[in-house]
């Protein structure tokens, strides 16, 4: 019982090529910078973007499959999306717009209703049935999509961007209460975002793409500690450095070599966090071995820390206290030596 | 508020031009005899022609809501070759001096033109000079209005919500008539009224290819032109009738739907 997508295809500028399997039970979320193809995968998948090669494949069942000439018609597919802006129908009433797949797959309507109206009290917008969808706040018309999307007993539910609509003070309370409906959920459910936080809430896997392409995927943990992008890397706020391993140090592929003590060898990814990058105005004296100089050249204040970009042979962010900041009479464009220990390294083949 | 100075050379021909359309509105409401409006209104001539104009006009509305609304959705929604070419047909009545669309019409299904003839031979159906005939007459006119209007409506909806339509298991015939015409329902309400209008106006190819019979094909317009001849008061009075109408129109659509009178 999974979904097993193979999607290749080419729209515009993208040229997406993914391959994408979800087991029954888990919650999958798509993540990936904007116009990445997150959407138009997500739609592929329901049969609304035509693909040149691959295949769709539900419960063991070929929905789509260019090589065979199968293809089952969107509104055949048991299905439920809720779409990035909603899309209720505005000349339908709240309740309407709930029974609307019900109706249409022969439900009877005295039967649909009833079902229509428990949705709504799931989702707790009892006293709306009769309302249109332009008399709603953007969290209960969200929850209003859910409940359309959910109330026909689609087998896979697909969500593209289900919070982007929200402002950021209704945002976490309706992530909740998505949260919760998702997990009472019982098929298949992938959700698109490029919010890494609504990604790691919802979900228990991450996908990650990048320009039409799967970048990694795991849990969060294993994503944000093993990051394989510079994406991923800005998202997790870390510096990523790629080169090839050989006992105990890296050789970059700028030409610099970078102390680590787990370092094997082969071809792997270097993480250094910005709390483990020290800042000195001379030489540091010393144990570390990785010392570099270089240009102060932004200088953030991020919450209680400070996070100086630096301009070295090979360029880093360190993150250091107000105070040490000032003490160091660190300026934008001064130079500046960077260090860190090679035990601050972290290593894992690319 | 300081006024902004408006040029002459601007007010002069722009003060001409509004003149130019109101004097002769205001000519025809100060000269109607309207003492003798209630017996010119009632005059059974007058009653049938009325009649006829409504049931005509109405019948000609409704086959161009029946065959012009899939029009302007392959219009829309169809991509195939010629079809700049054919919309361009489809709309040529628009232009078209309505007597050429009349002569059009006769050499088409007059009893010697093109369909005309084999109708006329296989089923001793004809239409010249019968009311169908004023109906056809009028639709050949007015349908482009219909057409070009509900076409826009298309192509200016956010189709997604037929998507989502879709993904919630409604056949397409379910979306187009659950989703796709509520949502066009305003522009199909302003091309309903505007082609109402036009089949209502109706002179040169009803003339032309129906004819001028009291009660079988003698419309408003038809029987206002005639009465000038012989009794040019009930024709003043007519002329007034079909204005009303007009206005009623024009403003019962007024910024609701044709996007103007509202700034």
């Amino acid at each position: 019982m999974s979904l097993d997508a193979s999607i290749r295809l080419t729209l515009g500028p993208l040229d997406l090529d993914m391959d994408l399997t979800v087991e029954e039970g888990e919650v999958v979320a798509l993540l990936g910078p904007n116009g990445a193809g997150k959407t138009t995968l997500l739609r592929a998948i329901a049969g609304l973007v035509p693909f040149r090669s691959g295949h769709v494949r539900l419960d063991g069942k070929v929905l789509e499959d260019p090589a065979t000439r199968q293809y089952v018609p969107t509104e055949r597919r048991p299905i439920g999306f809720v779409f990035q802006d909603y899309l209720l129908f505005p000349h339908l009433t709240v309740q309407e717009n709930v029974a609307f797949g019900l109706h249409a797959r022969g439900v009877p309507r005295q039967v649909a209703d009833e079902r229509a109206t428990r949705w709504l009290d799931r989702v707790g917008l009892k006293g709306y049935a009769r309302a249109r969808p332009a008399e709603l706040s953007g969290g209960q018309r969200q929850r209003v999509a859910l409940a359309r999307a959910l109330a026909p007993d689609p087998r896979l539910l697909l969500l593209d961007e289900p919070l982007a609509a929200l402002d950021a003070t209704t945002r976490a309370e309706v992530r909740r209460d998505l949260k919760r409906h998702l997990e009472s959920f019982e098929g298949i459910r992938l959700v698109v975002t490029h919010d890494p936080l609504e990604a790691v809430a919802l979900a228990d896997r991450l996908v990650v793409m990048e320009n039409g392409h799967l970048v990694q995927t795991g849990t969060a943990g294993d994503v944000t500690e093993h990051p394989r992008s510079q994406y991923v890397a800005d998202l997790v706020g870390v510096n990523l450095l790629r080169g090839e391993a050989g006992d105990g140090s890296v050789k970059l592929t700028s030409g610099q070599v970078v102390a680590a003590a787990g370092a094997e060898s082969g071809d792997v990814f270097v993480v250094v966090h910005p709390r483990a990058v020290s800042v000195h105005r001379t030489h540091p004296e010393g144990s570390p071995r990785n010392v570099w100089s270089g240009r102060a050249s932004s200088i953030e204040l991020m919450g209680n820390r400070v996070r100086v970009r630096i301009d070295a042979a090979i360029p880093l962010v360190a993150e250091v206290t107000p105070a040490a900041l000032k003490e160091l009479n660190i300026v934008e464009g001064g130079e500046v030596w960077l260090s860190f220990k090679a035990t601050d390294v972290g290593v894992y083949p690319a | 508020m300081r006024r902004e100075g408006v040029p002459i050379i601007v007010v002069l021909p722009a003060a001409i031009g509004a003149a130019f359309f109101i004097v002769p509105l205001v000519g025809l409401i100060v000269r109607s005899p309207w003492g003798d409006a209630l017996t010119a209104l009632s005059a059974p001539e007058t009653l049938e022609a009325l009649k006829l104009s409504l049931i005509a006009s109405l019948s000609a509305t409704a086959v161009a809501v029946v065959l012009g609304v899939p029009l302007a959705w392959v219009y829309a929604r169809v991509a195939f070759p010629g079809r700049a070419l054919l919309r361009a047909l489809t709309t040529l009545p628009m232009v078209l001096p309505p007597v050429v669309g009349g002569i059009a019409l006769l050499l088409a299904f007059g009893r010697r033109g093109l369909l005309g003839a084999w109708l006329a031979s296989t089923f001793g159906i004809t239409f010249p000079f019968t009311t169908v005939g004023v109906v056809m007459a009028e639709t050949f006119v007015a349908m482009p209005f219909l057409i070009l209007t509900v076409e826009a409506g298309l192509r200016s909806m956010d189709r997604r919500y037929e998507e989502a339509a879709r993904a919630l298991g409604a056949s397409r015939w379910r979306v187009f008539i659950r989703v796709t015409l509520p949502l066009i329902g305003p522009s199909l309400f302003a091309g309903a009224v505007l082609c109402w209008a036009r089949a209502l106006g109706e002179f040169g190819a009803t003339i032309t290819f129906a004819g001028n019979f009291p009660g079988v094909t003698q419309t408003m317009p038809l029987a206002v032109y005639l009465l000038l001849e012989s009794n040019q008061e009930a024709s003043f009075i007519l002329s007034l009738v079909l204005l009303l109408v007009s206005l009623v129109v024009l403003v019962g659509l007024k910024d609701r739907w044709l996007g103007f009178g509202s700034t």
